[in-house]
């Protein structure tokens, strides 16, 4: 059933492994996305919110994978203090299980070939080279030979460590997540609840995010150095208890969001990292979808191009494409991570109430972040960047 | 010795722990997930970061531990 060759081995079927597979057949080279899962979508890892704009250069927005519609965040501070913001740039929460699939049915139409449960075990090397990837497929174990290696393959980033690279994650940037989706709860279909302080989510958050008006992801991530003393799970359950007593729960998923800076070496010889696995996850809002799509794009276009041309070297622009187009603006990200998430609960609540003094057609994330610049004066050279670069 | 243990019928499979762990001492497949024992160093961050209270320590091994070094 399997072909002993293809130019492109993708490993990991999430957005941007199946981003990165489109791009490569696109460009008319043979390519295979094998998946350790038995499904392409599923299980979820995900708290499922991105931005219209991230999504649209990859994807015509489809009902059958949009849950909700968002036009408001709000933002709820250790003492309750609600601050609303309503933006012009629409979110969407996803139906995940139907969008990844969706977007493996793009791979496939650009000629690509996607495999499940194959579990990638090691890289296949020989004289040195890496030359494809020892995989275990319906129990047996097979090698296929491939000229590029992606490495898709999520927070785990294993193909990454096989090809030499350091991959593993400071624990105070993991962000250590759990999240229930549940059912009979009143939400506002188009808001994302978002909660800070050290009650629910020390160094992270907890977010509410709406699927239709009666369901809603219910998740928090918190830095690993926090989830050390206490772990997220009995943070949620605390939260759940208070809040939502006796919610049915549909779901229940555990997961890590690396909120790092992208990995220095994003490429090695032959092998390429995407996604989360090449932690190219916004640090600060801890969303990876768009981003990852946008690393699986360049990896994969690159790497068809450097096949079709016979020219290797082409994968060493990677890393500067990536820089330029979000590396370098999640430097900026990671600082205010880091700063925002160490607030203590009296600068939060502090803010929250000086923000929801500003009337609510003014409020905006920037004013919000202006009113934080008070407690944290040296953000200042850091959010102009972002602002007016 | 090996001073962590993973509880299986708790776990998601989600992957943190092997995103976390700097020797590459935990190999997790769909379903199933183990500690290369010759490869873990106890460091324990794996146990610091698994988000549902998968990985654990071994509270007996670490009392034996303790009792010898008394």
């Amino acid at each position: 059933m399997l072909d002993k060759f293809y130019d492109v081995i993708v490993v990991g079927a999430g957005p941007s492994g199946t981003t990165a597979a489109r791009f490569a057949a696109e460009q008319g080279v043979s390519v295979i996305v094998l998946e350790k899962d038995r499904d392409v979508g599923y299980p979820v890892r995900c708290g499922e919110a991105v931005s219209k704009d991230g999504i649209e250069q990859f994807i015509q927005p489809d009902p059958k994978w949009i849950a909700s519609t968002i036009n408001s965040f709000i933002l709820i501070s250790p003492d309750e203090t609600e601050v609303k913001i309503n933006f012009n740039r629409t979110g969407y929460i996803l139906e995940r299980r139907i969008f990844d699939y969706e977007l493996g049915k793009l791979a496939a139409k650009a000629g690509a070939q996607i495999i499940t449960k194959a579990y990638v075990y090691d890289l296949l090397k020989e004289d040195g080279n890496i030359t494809g990837v020892k995989v275990e497929h319906n129990g047996e174990q097979k090698e296929i030979r491939g000229k590029i290696i992606i490495g898709a393959d999520g927070v785990e980033s294993r193909i990454g460590r096989f090809a030499g690279i350091k991959t593993h994650v400071k624990i105070s940037d993991m962000e250590c997540c759990v999240q229930f989706t549940v059912s009979n709860i009143s939400v506002n279909p188009n808001a994302c609840y978002f909660y800070f302080g050290s009650e629910y989510s020390p160094g992270g958050y907890l977010w509410i995010f709406p699927k239709g008006s009666d369901s809603a992801n219910i998740g928090l991530g918190i830095g690993g150095d926090k989830a050390k003393h206490r772990s997220p799970i009995s943070y949620i359950n605390h939260f759940l208890d208070k809040k939502y007593p006796q919610v049915p729960k549909l779901t229940m998923i555990s997961g890590g969001v690396p909120c790092s800076f992208t990995l220095e070496e994003i490429v090695k010889d032959n092998v390429m990292l995407v996604g989360d696995a090449a932690r190219q996850v916004n640090p600060l809002s801890g969303g990876g979808i768009t981003s990852g799509m946008i690393g699986g794009s360049i990896a994969g276009e690159i790497a068809g191009k450097a096949i079709k041309q016979n020219n290797f070297k082409l994968l060493q622009q990677y890393p500067q494409i990536w820089h330029q187009r979000v590396g370098k603006r999640h430097e900026i990200y990671y600082k205010i991570k880091n700063a925002i998430y160490n607030f203590s609960d009296k600068t939060l609540n502090s803010i929250a109430h000086s923000a929801i003094k500003i009337p609510e057609d003014e409020r905006t994330l920037l004013s919000i972040f202006k009113i934080a610049l008070y407690d944290k004066p040296s953000l200042i050279f850091d959010f102009a960047k972002i602002f007016f670069y | 010795m090996l001073l962590i243990e993973i509880k299986p019928d708790k776990c998601d499979f989600c992957g943190v722990c092997v995103g976390v762990c700097p020797e590459d001492a935990i190999e997790l497949k769909e379903a199933s997930i183990s500690i290369i024992e010759k490869r873990c160093t106890n460091c324990a961050k794996c146990v610091w970061c698994c988000p549902i209270e998968v990985l654990v320590f071994r509270k007996d091994k670490i009392q034996q531990l303790k009792a010898k070094s008394n």
